[in-house]
């Protein structure tokens, strides 16, 4: 193979893996979460059946297409770029086998204790005790196959990318280990070890740094490989990425509490919450910078090259989701937004617009270099794809703009009287149109992820390797 | 909080913060005159340049890190620091409830000087308790007061305890636990389906006559202290009236037959929780009047 002769020394197979099983589990999670959009246009669609009711379906949408794809894209570009960039093989091709087999085995015990109803209760941590301990060891055993293979580097210093990816993994076991500590009562029932205001805090600890390590800092690692690859471009500015490196992962800690204005938490945690908020969206922005302007002098490369175009826009949605976070994380804003699908269009903006579009962008620049083929099958799909993905998301984050700002103002009109003005199933009402729209939207993404599948089945069995001349 | 832990956290705060900006003025350089160099590295063919951070950029940082400074001096956040505002969530709530008390109070006292019957013929008046109504009630009891599966049905004749507007406002007030203990175990499986078809016939639905008979004798030694002797209930205690065909607990998949069975089987538990806390007596005042109203005319 030319692969062999090129880079003798690459452990790829758990990277193909890995790359595979992003597209599988990117469609099984959103078409999933096409189903529960469906459901809140149509409830009919809940069929009477418990399982596949909106409420255990939505976990098992928000985990499929948070740990499952974007967890399986994470893994196979932090191991391709580890590898690359450190020019060695993977610290242990053992790890690297238990990993994947231990993801995908805790994939699919999500898929069925999720719809079963067995849920510990907090927010993107619903899994029950036993699969949370099975998740610290494959994590652990990332962590040390990642950072193990940094360690025996043959460069001299560490590349960025690596700094993000090893920020992520140490931190997201910091974060599991501590969210999830409980109190077994049975094989699927436990207790949180935390009470009350305690509890939700550590929740939303956990909660907003899965947002801020495990969807942005494992993703500007992977940005910061992939768009100065693809865009064959020196990287903008070192500088840049050091502070916003250090500024990201040191304020990101306290954002936690915006997710928890107006409640019981103290006033004072509710305050720091807010200004390190506020703070965050400079050091967010510097990873947007850095990678906008690394297409300096490039930007031309965007007209006929669709993967940059994917690593590009993603950059954008991350410019603007990360704008829109700080925006609503202040007190007054967020008095409106809270509660509402604002909240929803604005993770989307993140989830669909900054996560999904790099994961896919990386993903198409890599299957052809660890499949050893020259490029993508049908270079044209990956455009209509990126142009289906691009509608999507529009269509989804601007009906639940309008449907946050219509149900928060609706929520808190309030008549000469004092009474209010609203009943709630009329908030409810008026969202439908916007409810549409967001299936609408969702509906454009799955398409576009099997035209991925298809274009990534056709490279993959196409017999047709690699010119042995270009690789030598 | 202890002074400790007051300490630690404004001083890991203020670390964090200080150290952004410390950040931003140690790395801090000249733009390059010309094409700028590289850091002189390269990674899997990926070099950096060694620019500046863009000065907007920078200036940005800058600002947000001096509000936030500014808001820890006005706000709770520093451990136990109060803020110089002195704002507290407590006390901005104690302001807005202060307000609306202000304002909305009058028009909801001039209201409870009204009689009730009065007020239910007032349009005006009405307005006002249907919002109330949807606000507080509507959610058990529909939009449109016709109640649900174990949520009375306002808009009839039927009241489980009385519909005088005093009666209304009274439940309102303190809520209703209308409870019935459950039969299942003293009446075991055959005196449950007779007691079924006793109660059914008191309606006047098709029964196995037999049975019935049967069940009206425990009827009368069992129910009756409640539902009194003839079946038609008792509203001092909350005792349905199971001569007429109204039920609360008419399950819509199961039909009259088996609602009735489950209730005598398993009993039953209602809870209307006690409204005066929440809205207090003027508005209940004006709720029972728009209650009462919703019946009248019929």
């Amino acid at each position: 193979m030319s692969t062999a002769t090129e880079q003798p020394t690459y452990n790829y197979k758990v990277v193909r893996q890995f790359a595979i099983m992003t597209v599988v589990w990117g469609i099984v999670g959103m078409a999933v979460g096409v189903l529960i959009a469906a459901q809140l246009v149509w409830p009919a669609l809940n069929f009477d059946t418990s399982w596949l009711s909106f409420g255990r379906l939505r976990p098992l949408h928000t985990n499929a297409v948070i740990f499952a794809f974007g967890g399986s894209a994470l893994f196979a570009t932090s191991y391709y770029v580890v590898q690359r960039t450190c020019q060695v093989r993977l610290f242990s091709d053992a790890l690297a086998s238990f990993t994947f087999w231990g993801w995908q085995l805790i994939i699919v015990l999500a898929a069925i204790t999720l719809p079963l109803g067995l849920t510990s209760g907090k927010e993107y941590a619903e899994l029950e005790w036993p699969i949370d301990i099975l998740i610290a060891v494959v994590w652990v055993a990332y962590a040390i196959n990642f950072l193990g293979t940094v360690k025996i580097r043959k460069t001299s210093h560490i590349y960025v990318a690596n700094w993000f990816y090893a920020a992520f993994i140490i931190t997201v076991a910091i974060l599991h280990i501590v969210n999830s500590a409980a109190l077994p009562v049975s094989m699927t029932k436990s207790y949180s070890a935390y009470a009350g205001a305690i509890d939700a805090m550590a929740q939303w600890w956990y909660g907003h740094n899965a947002v801020g390590f495990f969807l942005t800092a494992g993703f500007l690692g992977m940005m910061y490989y992939f768009v100065p690859k693809q865009a064959d471009r020196p990287v903008y500015s070192y500088r840049l990425s050091i502070v916003h490196f250090w500024a990201l992962i040191c304020t990101y800690m306290w954002a936690g509490p915006h997710h928890l204005h107006y409640t019981a938490l103290p006033d004072w945690t509710q305050s720091l919450g807010m200004v390190m908020s506020l703070i965050l969206l400079a050091p967010s922005w510097g990873g947007m910078i850095n990678g906008m302007m690394t297409l300096s002098g490039a930007w031309h490369k965007l007209r006929n090259d669709p993967i940059l175009r994917f690593l590009v826009v993603s950059l954008s949605f991350y410019g603007m989701s990360t704008f829109e976070g700080p925006m609503m994380a202040i007190k007054t804003v967020n008095a409106l937004s809270h509660y509402t699908d604002w909240t929803i269009g604005h993770v989307h903006a993140g989830a669909l617009g900054w996560v999904a579009m790099i994961s896919i962008g990386a993903t198409y620049h890599l299957i052809p270099k660890v499949f050893d083929k020259e490029q993508m099958h049908s270079v044209a799909l990956i455009n209509v794809h990126f142009w289906l993905a691009t509608i999507g998301t529009v269509l989804y984050i601007a009906s639940m703009w309008v449907n946050g700002i219509l149900q928060g103002l609706m929520w808190r009109a309030v008549n000469a009287d004092g009474t209010l003005t609203y009943s709630f199933v009329e908030a409810l009402e008026a969202s439908h149109p916007g409810f549409f729209v967001r299936w609408l939207g969702g509906a454009f993404w799955v398409i576009g992820m099997l035209l991925m599948a298809y274009n990534v089945w056709m490279t993959v069995r196409s017999a047709e390797a690699k010119p042995v001349a270009q690789t030598a | 909080m202890t002074s400790f832990w007051s300490a630690w956290i404004s001083v890991i705060t203020l670390a964090v913060i200080f150290g952004c900006w410390w950040a931003l003025f140690a790395n801090r350089t000249a733009a390059p005159k010309g094409e700028a160099k590289t850091m002189g590295h390269s990674f899997d063919g990926i070099e950096e340049y060694d620019n500046p951070m863009p000065r907007w950029w920078f200036i940005m940082f800058i600002v947000t890190i001096i509000f936030s400074l500014v808001y820890l001096a006005l706000y709770p956040g520093l451990g136990t620091f109060k803020g110089f505002l002195g704002w507290t969530s407590d006390n901005q709530w104690e302001a807005e409830i202060k307000y609306a008390d202000e304002h909305y109070a009058p028009i909801f006292e001039q209201y409870a000087k009204i009689p009730a019957e009065k007020l239910a013929a007032d349009p005006e008046a009405m307005k006002v308790g249907q919002r109330l109504f949807a606000n507080n009630c509507a959610l058990c009891h529909g939009s449109d007061g016709r109640g649900a599966y174990g949520f009375p049905n306002l808009t009839d004749t039927d009241w489980l305890y009385g519909g005088s507007t005093d009666m209304i406002k009274h439940t309102i007030i303190n809520g209703r636990n209308g409870q019935m203990p459950a039969w299942g175990e003293v009446l075991g499986d055959e005196g449950v389906k007779q007691m079924v078809q006793y109660v059914l016939s008191l309606s006047g639905q098709e029964t196995d006559a037999a049975a019935a008979k049967t069940g009206s004798a425990t009827f009368a030694a069992m129910c009756s202290a409640c539902h009194g002797a003839d079946g038609k209930g008792n509203p001092m205690l909350g005792a349905p009236n199971l001569a007429d065909n109204t039920w609360l607990y008419l399950n819509p998949e199961w039909g009259v037959a088996k609602s009735v069975e489950q209730s005598i089987r398993a009993g039953r538990n209602g809870n209307m929780p006690a409204q005066e806390r929440y809205i207090g007596e003027d508005k209940v005042h004006l709720v029972a009047a728009y209650v009462y109203s919703l019946s009248q005319g019929k």
